[in-house]
């Protein structure tokens, strides 16, 4: 199949940076988005020229690294489904993508479609832990889980801090992020001592790292490749409001 | 102790500087003025009723006894209004700083219209509220009719007003824009103030648009009747 590609080429942090256009006249729909771009960038580096510069790692839709806008949606146009899990036969012959990468005064463009995420490790490194007692390992069930909120933990701990969530969001908020690394953590009894201080803290980080604010739009459930629903942005507020309002 | 750091600033200035406090500042004083267009509405559709039955109502208000309650409840819809206002610039601007290279490309469509144009759809309602006010209470774009000094003649000078087509075209397209910016806000203050359930949550979005909808039936059924002659 032919695809024509426009991608946003950027040598460095401080370069302009514009869309470029690429024609591919010999795609396979049996590859996937990333082979793809690897057969570009080998042709690229036959003919000399830099190759597009795009982040991955596991190819299997774990690790997070990956992601591009793709037409205006984060990781592409299927729902729950990093980059690298999209494949070429969800597109069809003479179709033309636009390659873009995430946008947000969080996350400083590196070189190309490669972004610097750091302010997510930041956030985490606010209140996204919890502490425990070292030395010898617990008993297994000493401390009691209700099935519903192990799964519901389990959930909001799917999130791979891929950053389509703010790339999506009309208002480049981490609301989605922020919210299912403190669901994740203050639905289990192990997160209930820093549960306040952690809501405080990781939200006091997002703005800082200068991500804006939600506005219930549901851009970021809709492309999250693993699904994260919104409930985790109000469990967020509640936790960040109460504890504003309780705290001595 | 905590091992968690968190700023020592006072906890007013902590909760109100993050984003998550000013979305729980507009929930309430969305509450407030969403109360207020409930209110307001019953209040408007006496005009269906006797025909001096609004005139007393309005006189009933306007009682000199009652001058302090109102001046009350004007206080505390206009620092609602205030209030709301300041969040919602302090919001965007954020929000136009967070991404200050745009997309090429970006598709919204998985987002309501509604949520999509909130900075739009509140500043026109904020833009009419200021000319009906300067309109039907203060009298400064056509001359009041009273009764008697603190009696204004409502029904009158509504009839009067929504005769002209552009103060009624106004006055719907306001309606239409609040019923978009209340089907948002009235599910989303749920979601800003913490509440969010998979059983509950989709119900409260269908209540939100059976609410905005009967609001706009009820305030546009006001200069359609006067333009139809149904109230004369
Ligand atoms: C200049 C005027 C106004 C502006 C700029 C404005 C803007 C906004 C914005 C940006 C939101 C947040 C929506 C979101 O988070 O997605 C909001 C929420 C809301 N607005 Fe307004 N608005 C205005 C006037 C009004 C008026 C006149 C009313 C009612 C009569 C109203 C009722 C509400 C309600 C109930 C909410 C829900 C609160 C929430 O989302 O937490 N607004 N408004
Ligand atoms: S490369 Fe690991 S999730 Fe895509």
């Amino acid at each position: 199949m032919r695809i024509t590609l426009h991608i946003w080429r950027q040598r460095n942090a401080n370069d302009a940076g514009k869309m470029v256009r690429y024609e591919l006249p010999n795609v396979n729909h049996e590859m996937s988005f990333l082979e793809m771009l690897d057969v570009l960038n080998e042709d690229l580096i036959a003919k000399n020229e830099e190759p597009v510069a795009f982040d991955h790692d596991c190819r299997e839709g774990i690790c997070g690294m990956c992601g591009c806008m793709v037409n205006g949606m984060a990781h592409g146009p299927l729902p729950g489904t990093t980059l690298c899990q999209l494949h070429m036969r969800h597109f069809k012959d003479g179709d033309e993508l636009y390659l873009e990468p995430w946008r947000a005064k969080a996350f400083p463009v590196v070189k190309d479609l490669v972004v610097d995420r750091t302010a997510f490790d930041r956030i985490i490194a606010a209140g996204g832990y919890i502490s425990v007692a070292t030395g010898s390992a617990p008993d297994g069930n000493a401390v009691m889980v209700p099935k519903e909120d192990a799964e519901r933990s389990m959930d909001a701990a799917a999130c791979i801090g891929c950053g389509a969530c703010v790339a999506m969001c009309p208002n480049a908020a981490a609301a989605l992020f922020t919210g299912a690394k403190i669901a994740h953590l203050g639905l289990l009894p192990q997160g209930q001592p820093e549960r306040q201080q952690r809501a405080i803290a990781m939200v006091a980080q997002a703005k800082q790292e200068l991500f804006g604010s939600c506005t219930n739009m549901g851009l970021c459930e809709a492309v999250c490749p693993k699904e994260i629903k919104l409930e985790v942005i109000a469990r967020m507020n509640g936790d960040f409001i109460r504890a504003s309002l309780s705290g001595r | 102790m905590s091992a968690i750091a968190i700023n020592p600033v006072h906890r007013v200035v902590r909760f109100y500087e993050a984003p998550i406090g000013k979305k729980a500042i507009m929930a309430l004083t969305g509450v407030i003025l969403f109360g207020y267009v409930v209110a307001h509405l019953l209040g408007n559709l006496q005009i269906f009723g006797d025909p001096d039955q609004i005139n007393k109502y309005a006189a009933f208000l306007h009682n000199p006894a009652n001058a302090g309650l109102l001046w009350v409840a004007r206080s505390a819809l206009l620092l609602a209004v205030g209030l709301h206002i300041l969040a919602s610039l302090q919001l965007w601007k954020l929000k136009n700083d967070a991404r200050p290279v745009a997309y090429v490309k970006k598709d919204d469509a998985a987002a309501t219209y509604a949520s999509r144009t909130m900075m739009w759809s509140g500043p026109i309602v904020a833009a009419f509220v200021i000319f009906h006010v300067l309109h039907l209470t203060v009298g400064a774009v056509v001359p009041l009719q009273e009764i008697a000094p603190n009696e204004p003649n409502v029904r009158a000078n509504v009839i009067a007003g929504f005769s002209n087509p552009l103060i009624s075209g106004f006055y719907i397209l306001a309606i239409v824009l609040l019923c978009t910016h209340l089907y948002h806000g009235l599910w989303s203050m749920f979601q800003s103030l913490g509440f969010s359930h998979p059983r509950y949550t989709p119900k409260l979005k269908k209540g939100a648009a059976i609410f905005a909808i009967l609001i706009a039936i009820g305030n546009c059924s006001i200069p359609i009747a006067v333009m139809a002659g149904l109230v004369k």
